[in-house]
Order: structure tokens, then sequence, then C-alpha cells
């Protein structure tokens, strides 16, 4: 196998197992419109990650993470509903990056590659990257799965229950903002939240606690992840969408199959 | 008296400028149960919040036990329909606890039947009583029952009732409920306190249903056979059933405070 086929395999599974967890939540807390709008926040990051000269995976973090939170202040401040605050943000942030971007005479951007994934020139440093941001949001996960959960059940109940509700949030929103900053390469700004959402609502139908729901979600991805790649290699297809479709085409799939329970 | 668990003193609260609590002073006691009763729009779930630690007060105190442990039985319960969640793996999420205890609370709210079914499958009645199995599981200090019997059937709602006495008995607990439910209730509690925006008067049972304060928030008739009944009596009404707008908005009882 040539090394940039086996870097895009190992940073597109080390995505697929943090997007099932996350995924999940995704899923049950109604996020996929939040999602959406952070992720597509991430190439106003990377222009000014640009301008600064910072790191563009670190720069889309930090963009992200500020944009939650000026997200949950709107929503709390002002009367409109959420989804439409969400609309507003999600395209007026992605229209301002490629704004930016196009002031940028002196860099050259290869803006496909950031709207929808460059996965086949994933470098060995890249890698390294992803590997570490995953394993990060990976253990975060885990050693919040509980009180996550139990703020998912319901906020009021967990809070009474002395379950520290506002941290939860703004940890979940932190590994959000990680995982948009690991996917950006992989699967682009436009992508992202499909590979958070589609196989988490595959698995949904039919698992039958939360933990098999992620583990379904999990495997979903990675499978897809590897179909995609096949595909992108066989057919010369872009290996991002590629990914995509494959999760998609498992989804259409899962609607097929009888739900035993 | 010993040290109370909750102790509020002249709690306010207003949402957008409009009074939802005007002045409540209460304590709850270790052991007691205690019923919060009231109309529509009278304030009884922003009390049970404020007392909860949900919503913060305008202006009052509020002074709880330290790591005061509650358990807190919710008038629903909001889980979305793609979290698929055993009633077993519901209960699991308190901290600490064993599958046997489980069972057993489960058993003592006659709740056992759902033990393996999905959360979102079983019927109203069924899910108050799990809920009150997971506040139990938490050995409560203090229970807090917002409307306990909803969605009940009568027989039911009877049982319960009996069974949040005895509870009261093994763990020692203090108990607030709130209810729509006059007649049951009154007969299962030590303490009645009768609210609407501000406590008009409280008591035991027998003396607050034949308060004049309470029987012009329920209505004489209710008061009388203390049935099901429940309506907003802030006003009174002249020969031909009209309301009356200067006239007093109601009776006011001894422990009233505001104006």
């Amino acid at each position: 196998m040539p090394e940039f086929l086996l870097y895009a395999l190992l940073s597109g599974l080390a995505l697929a197992l943090v997007a099932g967890p996350l995924g999940a939540f995704v899923v049950w807390r109604r996020m996929a419109y939040f999602g959406d709008t952070l992720s597509h926040s991430a190439l106003f990051g990377v222009a000014i990650g640009l301008l600064l000269d910072v790191q563009p995976a670190l720069a889309v973090v930090i963009s992200s993470l500020l944009l939650a939170l000026l997200l949950v202040t709107l929503q709390q401040r002002q009367p409109l509903a959420s989804d439409t605050v969400l609309g507003i943000l999600a395209h007026s942030t992605l229209s301002l990056g490629l704004v930016t971007l196009s002031f940028m005479e002196s860099v050259r951007v290869d803006l496909m590659g950031y709207l929808f994934g460059d996965l086949l020139s994933v470098t060995g440093s890249d890698l390294i990257g992803i590997l570490a941001g995953s394993m990060l949001v990976l253990l975060g996960l885990l050693w919040l799965w509980r009180p996550l959960l139990a703020m998912t059940v319901d906020e009021e109940l967990a809070r009474v229950e002395g379950v520290p509700v506002a941290g939860l949030r703004l940890a979940l929103m932190l590994l959000m903002a990680l995982v948009i900053g690991v996917a950006m390469k992989i699967v682009g700004v436009l992508l992202i939240t499909s590979l958070l959402i589609i196989p988490a609502a595959t698995a949904q139908r039919h698992a039958r606690s939360p933990e098999q729901m992620v583990l379904i979600a999990t495997l979903l991805g990675m499978a897809a992840v590897c179909a995609g790649l096949a595909m992108s290699w066989h057919l010369d297809t872009p290996a991002g969408p590629s990914i995509v479709v494959c999760a998609a085409a498992w989804f259409v799939c899962s609607l097929l199959w009888p739900v035993r329970r | 008296m010993s040290q109370p668990l909750i102790r509020l003193e002249h709690g306010c609260v207003s949402f957008a400028g409009q009074p939802a609590l005007e002045d409540v002073s209460l304590e709850l006691q270790q052991g007691e149960i205690v019923t919060l009763v009231g109309p529509n729009g009278s304030g009884k779930t922003t009390l049970v919040r404020v007392l909860l630690g949900l919503l913060p007060l305008d202006s009052g105190t509020l002074w709880r036990t330290p790591r005061l442990r509650i358990g807190y039985m919710p008038q629903k319960l909001a889980v979305h329909a793609t979290l698929p969640l055993t009633v077993k793996r519901f209960l699991q999420l308190v901290p600490g606890v064993k599958a046997a205890e489980i069972k057993t609370a489960l058993q003592e709210t006659g709740a056992l039947k759902v033990y393996h079914s999905p959360l979102q499958r079983i019927s109203g009645g069924e899910l108050q009583r799990v809920l009150l199995a997971r506040a139990l599981l938490r050995k409560p200090q203090l229970l807090v029952l917002d409307e306990p019997v909803q969605g009940v059937d009568v027989n039911g709602q009877l049982e319960l009732y009996n069974l949040i006495g005895r509870l009261r008995e093994r763990y020692g607990c203090g108990v607030l409920m709130v209810s729509h439910d006059l007649h049951l209730v009154m007969r299962a509690t030590d303490r009645v306190l009768c609210l609407n925006r501000h406590l008009c008067c409280s008591g035991q049972p027998e003396q607050v249903s034949h308060h004049p304060a309470f029987v012009a928030l329920f209505g004489d008739q209710a008061a009388r056979d203390l049935a099901v009944y429940h309506h907003a009596h802030d006003h009174q009404h002249d020969l031909h059933g009209c309301v009356l707008d200067d006239s007093k908005p109601h009776d006011h009882g001894p422990d009233c405070t505001h104006a």
C-alpha cells in the first residue's frame, strides 16, 4: 500500500473512532445544525490563522470554540428561534471566510481542499496531529461519559442530582471544536457533520443501549472510511465525499433492514 | 424544633415583570410530608424549582442543609426518542447503584415489570413509578415530587400515596409534594401549604380545608367535600354572578404576610 494511502486510512479511522460517540450525542441532543454552524465557521478560522500565522487546525479549534460561546450567549439574549440564529451564523461565517481568503493575494489557498477535504494529501505530521486530537477527544468522552449521558436524559434532573451541567455543555463544545479541527483535513468544513450524524442515525434504529449505538456507529463510520477510500482509489473520486456517500449508503440499507426489538 | 432541611425566607421571583412568587417563607423538616396545593398558575412549580436550586431568587434567601441529597421526581421526562435507553439502564445512571437495589426499588414502586422496557415505550403511570424508584435510589434526605400521581389510575393513586407515607417512615426523609388533587393528598399529608403566588394559608389538612383563604381559593363546595376541583377564585361575584372588579381579591390567613 502506498504511504499516502496508509496515512489517509489511519487518519480516517481515527476520525471515525471519535465521530461515533460524539455523533451519538449530536443526534440525542439535536445538535446537528449547531455542529454545522461551527464547522462552516472553520473556514473563517483558517483565514484568521493564515493572517496571524497560526497553525490552521489550531486556529479552527479556537475560532469554533469562540463561536460556540457566542452562540450560547446569543440564544439566551434574543427572541429569535435558535435554528434561525444558527442559520444566520453558519452562512455569514462561511461567506466571511471566503471573502477574507480572497483578500489574501499573497497566499494561495486550496479552497476545494478546505471545503471538501483533502484526505489523500495527509502528511506524516498531519497524521500525528489527527491522532493526538482524536485521542484527546476520545479520552474526554470516556471520562465524562456518565455525566454527559445523565445530562442528555434530562438536564433538570441532572442538575438537581448535582451534575455540573453548565461545565459539561462547555466541555461538549470544546470536544466538538476539537473534532472539527481534526476532521477539516479529512472531509472538509462542509461535510464534517455528516460523519457525525449519519453513522449515529444509522445505528440508532437497531441499538438497544446508548453504548451499543456508539459501538455500531463507530464501526459503520470505520467501514465507510475504508469503503470510501477504496472507491476513491478505484474510481478516482474525491476521497472525503466518497466516504460520506458510503456512510449514506449504509443508512439507506439500514432502512431496508427490519428492526428487531 | 430540629434544624430544617430547607429554609426559604421572603422569596420573590418574577418573570418579565410579572410576579410569580411574592414573599414566600417556608421550612421543610426531616420526616415531614408537606403538600403544596394551589390553582394553575399559582407558582407551585416555580416554588419547587427555587427550592431545588434550578431557579434563582430575585430577592429573599434560600438556605439548604449542606450536601442535601434530594430525590427529585419531575412531572415529565424529556428523553429524546433517538436515545435507546431501557428502564434498567436509566436507573443505572444513578452513581454507585447496584442491580439488586434497582430491582428492589422498582418492586417497591410497583414497576418491576418494565425493568427491560425502553423508557420511551412505557405508559405515563409506569414512568411515574420508575421516576419515583429513581428518586429512592438516591437515598434521599428530601423527596420532591411534582404531581406524583399524574397519569396514574385511581387505585394506583391511593397506593402511591400510601407508598410515599411508608417511604417516609423507612428513610426518615422529608417529602415535598405538589398536587392539584385535594381529596387524596389531604389524607396522606402532615402539612398543607396553600399557594396563590403568596402563601395563603398553611397548617394541618383539617384546619386548612376550613380556612377562609383556602375556601376562597378553591371554592366553598370543594372545601366542603375536598373533591377534585380547582378554580382560581381570586375575585368575588355579585348576586348575578358578575365579577366585581373592585372587590378585595380574597381573604387572607394569619400566615399571610403580604398587603
